[in-house]
């Protein structure tokens, strides 16, 4: 007889054999007036810099699910190599295994070369398999590193296409945080000046972008040196809550200090009432 | 060529959360572009705009569209940046490889049948309008043209791109037969400068590359130094 096989061999390129049935079911769900669980995204700003000796990422730390934050202090700049780092924005579980897949493949690499890996490297590696699934994976990568040929710096698009450029933002929050490069970037910064940029253009983010919030993380890497700062600014501390006055234990207290408000007038009618009926009703309390 | 692939409507629910994420975040990377090549007696001028768009997010403003194949041949890409990109270095790996087994400089022909046959074989999956240029020992300067959809056809002037469609009158009035390498650049310079003062997808710098004999001579003319016209 026949053996019948579990593992069914498929050649190659994307499966689209559960496309339909997901359509299906998103549609019965909706129908019952449920909505399916949203994939998290990291709402984000990233960027990255080329300075004088390196280059410097940065990344807010936010990760929303639809409007919702689901995570205050995720961490977005990913590991790839001792001297390479990605910066993910998109879907977060896509840019999290995404690095990690081109990281083990990078190692192996490594290992077998003998050499420390190159950016471009990994920049192929990214852009081969990001258009291997035609932009249904959801990253948008900036990936950043030094190697024996100097600093690097990458954008790389969801559907494969990469960009290798001096400055570069990706994410929601990307056009604030161009726009701050466009003002003050210049060619061979300074480490400092480099960080102030970077940490600028992701408050900038931050600040005007709705999905972007929280923490600001920063990864300098030089030859043979990398500085993961996270978190390298808290730029939004949360608030203290007022638990008690004077030792009395209140939950939220709605009283203010004379004055807060400015009165600018003030009209005082007394009514004179005659008392009609006045009767008592106890309660029963028993 | 400034179509951008849409996601379809059972894949994610990237569509809901407009607020959160603008278009530009969910659009496909597009080289709006204009580009064109030109064959003259002893090579080729090729040209480009520098503008890649996200919808109506300029994603790279000094993007470089003349992509090298081999020493002596280049490619002018439009259309997804993500296709031609990909398609751009199968076909240099190809390329390479053939010269090597062959142990001589490849013919533009060559190249220009790569990108063909990928072209035509992925049609439905890809969208790139592809200009080929070089020169080889054969034939001298050649410009072939690989449009979307995947024909191929020799041309002395190509022309290609979003930006392609509002100098198509500037270059058949202008065009004559045997210019010389300056009046070429001259030409390509001029009808860049005019599509991209047109059209909204193209912008930013002018690439220039002569291939000759000799070698690859790059250019680049900044904005402000681009040739002007009327001043209306």
């Amino acid at each position: 007889m026949a053996t019948v096989s579990v593992c069914q061999y498929h050649p190659g390129g994307f499966s689209f054999e559960n496309c339909k049935r997901n359509a299906l079911l998103e549609a019965d769900i909706t129908k019952l007036g449920f909505s399916s669980p949203a994939a998290r995204k990291t709402g984000t700003t990233i960027c990255g810099v080329v300075y004088k000796d390196g280059v410097v990422l940065g990344a807010d730390t936010r990760a929303t699910e639809g409007m919702v934050v689901a995570d205050k202090n995720c961490s977005k700049i990913h590991y790839i190599s001792p001297n390479i780092y990605c910066c993910g924005a998109g879907t977060a579980a896509d840019t999290e295994m995404t690095t990690q897949i081109i990281s083990s493949n990078l190692e192996l690499h490594a290992l077998s070369t003998g050499r420390l890996p190159r950016v471009a490297t990994a920049n192929r590696m990214l852009k081969q398999m990001l258009f291997r699934y035609q932009g249904y994976i959801g990253a948008a990568l900036v990936l950043g590193g030094v190697d024996c040929a100097g600093p690097h710096l990458y954008s790389i698009y969801p559907h494969g296409s990469t960009d290798k450029l001096p400055y570069v933002t990706m994410g929601s929050g990307s056009l604030a945080a161009m726009a701050v490069f466009e003002d003050r970037y210049r060619p061979n910064m300074e480490e400092e000046e480099a960080k102030h940029l970077v940490r600028d253009a992701i408050a900038a983010g931050i600040f005007n972008d709705l999905g972007s919030g929280s923490n600001i993380d920063l990864c300098v890497i030089t030859k043979g040196k990398v500085d993961y700062l996270r978190p390298h600014d808290v730029a939004n501390k949360k608030g203290v809550r007022e638990d008690n006055i004077d030792g009395r234990p209140v939950t939220g207290s709605y009283r203010y200090k004379h004055g807060t408000t400015g009165v600018l007038t003030k009209v005082v009618i007394p009514l004179n009432l005659e008392v009609v009926e006045e009767s008592v009703h106890t309660m029963d309390t028993s | 060529m400034a179509a951008a692939l849409q996601y379809p409507a059972n894949v994610s629910s990237f569509n809901s959360y407009n607020d959160l994420f603008p278009d530009w975040t969910q659009k496909e990377v597009s080289t709006g572009t204009t580009i064109m090549a030109v064959e003259f007696d002893g090579g080729v001028v090729m040209g480009a705009d520098s503008r890649t768009t996200t919808g109506a997010y300029i994603a790279n403003r000094v993007t470089d569209k003349l992509t090298p194949i081999h020493d002596r041949i280049f490619c002018c890409r439009s259309g997804s940046a993500a296709d031609t990109q990909a398609i751009a270095d199968a076909v240099t790996y190809q390329l390479g490889f053939h010269s090597i087994e062959l142990d001589e400089a490849p013919l533009v022909q060559t190249a220009a049948s790569l990108f063909r046959d990928m072209c035509y074989r992925y049609r439905e999956e890809l969208m790139a309008g592809i200009i080929v240029a070089g020169w080889d020992k054969r034939r001298g300067g050649q410009v072939y043209t690989v449009p979307v959809g995947g024909m191929m056809s020799r041309q002395p002037v190509s022309v290609g791109g979003s930006g392609s469609s509002y100098i198509y009158g500037y270059v058949d009035s202008n065009y004559k037969a045997e210019m010389s390498k300056e009046e070429c650049l001259k030409f390509t310079a001029g009808a860049l400068a005019l599509a991209m003062e047109r059209d909204g997808s193209s912008g930013g710098v002018v690439r220039l590359a002569v291939i000759t004999e000799q070698g690859v001579e790059r250019q680049v003319i900044l904005g402000n130094q681009l040739p002007q016209f009327s001043t209306v």
